[in-house]
């Protein structure tokens, strides 16, 4: 089947992504109860705001155990900005944060200089290209939602920290902003974490979420 | 260098999608829904409301229309028109807006700016300038569509809205609005220099060849468009076609 059900754990707006999973075929259901995330088939965590804030919304939510489990049942998980974010360890945002652990590693403040030392504009807001990760190709995509997205491809960012797995093989996807290469989708097994946003990057982010619903 | 986006803008009364000239003399164009979904799949980067009658009446009128748009628009878009509050704004995000855009509001009361990127983030916070030429090289703030004046200068007023916390501005000329006869240039650029926000250049796209100034001379981070759309005098199509062969930094679809 393809349903999927939207974690509501008070955080954001739930409704775009929602829809565009419905765009996708998907029968999807936005929820905050515990019983639904431990019957999802697929679950989508969204995010916005600060990783503590999130990390605290969830945990109060009650969501957080459930999740967990959903987690480590093999399932589909789909993480997206802050969403994405929480699935590392540790959140360096206005202090230092613990994460849900899935995926080793770090979020970080993207710098707010370019490589030649110009100023950048933080947060990263913005349609910017899709790209392997360095010494990868495509073919890394193949059979992930990634899978028939050409490299170059813009999705729309909305961020001011990035994160940093610690295993190289956990970034599936990065894109370059003032010459820092940011991890644009991390994955580890059943779990698939977007900065972007799938729900407004238009053809790209569908595709994304018609092969995550259907795979 | 970033991609320069370009916006469908579309001005709503009631139910209806609009036109005017000098944002005044409004005529229906039609269905919003009907356009907004054409303008997503010729490839819009972003999409555009304003509920241009709602500071009048005090309240936006668009959460229907957004959260209906939200079934068939998988692109960004920002909102705005009567804007009051972080509760009115908080309202619109809800019902799938990225982005809310505030005008009358925030010349009354320039705290609104700051609450509202405090608590929604600046990235949602996009401040909406009407600008009327007054004399060579200055600009004076006007509100309700280029009606009422502000007493504000378009150059002060954007250097304090950018600290005050906005992310992002969007200039309307009211002497280039729907006339088709391009951009005031001189007036994008001198608010690209004076901020380091992006700059959305509205009013006055009426060819090819007006985007490629207000960006190339401009330094436009982004274009809004509206009758040159609504008319099919240009498609975005076309449009974005014709920014790549020329060099202009625009997404390539794929």
């Amino acid at each position: 089947m393809n349903s999927v059900v939207v974690m509501d754990y008070g955080v954001g707006n739930l409704l775009s992504v929602t829809r565009a999973l419905e765009h996708c075929g998907a029968d999807a259901r936005i929820s905050s109860d515990a019983k639904d995330v431990e019957g999802a088939d697929r679950l989508v965590l969204p995010g916005v705001g600060a990783f503590e804030s999130c990390m605290t919304s969830l945990k109060e939510s009650g969501l957080r155990e459930p999740l967990m489990e959903f987690v480590a049942s093999g399932r589909p998980l789909l993480g997206i900005c802050v969403g994405m974010q929480m699935l590392l360890e540790v959140g360096e945002e206005f202090g230092i944060h613990e994460g849900l652990g899935v995926i080793k590693g770090r979020v970080r403040k993207i710098l707010a200089t370019d490589t030649s030392g110009a100023k950048l504009k933080v947060p990263h807001i913005g349609w910017n290209g899709l790209l392997p990760r360095a010494g990868a190709d495509s073919s890394t995509w193949r059979g992930t939602p990634l899978d028939g997205v050409a490299p170059g491809a813009a999705a729309y960012f909305v961020h001011s920290y990035g994160a940093e797995p610690s295993e190289p093989l956990d970034c599936l996807a990065v894109t370059i902003y003032g010459g820092q290469t940011i991890t644009a989708v991390i994955a580890r097994g059943n779990v698939i974490g977007t900065q972007f946003h799938p729900e407004k990057s238009g053809a790209v982010g569908l595709r994304m979420l018609r092969q995550f619903v259907a795979h | 260098m970033r991609n320069v986006r370009l916006i469908a803008r579309l001005d709503i009364k009631g139910p209806n999608l609009i036109k005017g000239i000098h944002l005044e003399g409004l005529r229906v164009v039609g269905d919003p829904q009907e356009y907004a979904r054409r303008y997503y799949e010729a490839g819009a980067d972003e999409l555009l409301y304003m509920d241009i009658v709602a500071s009048l009446y005090g309240r936006n009128n668009l959460t229907d229309i957004v959260s209906r748009a939200a079934k068939d628009v998988f692109v960004p878009m920002t909102v705005g028109g009567g804007v009051r509050s972080v509760e009115d704004a908080r309202k619109l995000l809800r019902a799938g807006a990225d982005k809310v855009a505030v005008n009358t509001a925030a010349t009354a009361n320039p705290g609104l700016i700051t609450e509202m990127a405090r608590k929604l983030g600046s990235q949602c916070v996009v401040l909406s300038i009407e600008a009327k030429l007054t004399a060579p090289g200055k600009w004076e703030a006007y509100t309700d569509n280029g009606r009422e004046h502000t007493g504000r200068d378009v150059l002060e007023w954007v250097r304090q809205g950018a600290e005050l916390g906005a992310g992002e501005v969007l200039l309307t000329s009211v002497d280039q609005e729907g006339t088709r006869k391009g951009f005031d240039v001189a007036l994008v650029r001198a608010v690209t220099a004076a901020v380091d926000i992006p700059v959305i250049a509205s009013g006055g796209m009426g060819s090819f060849d007006h985007l490629k100034s207000v960006v190339l001379e401009g330094e436009a981070d982004a274009v809004a468009m509206a009758d040159v759309l609504h008319y099919g005098r240009a498609s975005l199509e076309e449009l974005r076609k014709q920014a790549l062969a020329s060099n202009l930094p625009v997404r390539k679809l794929s």
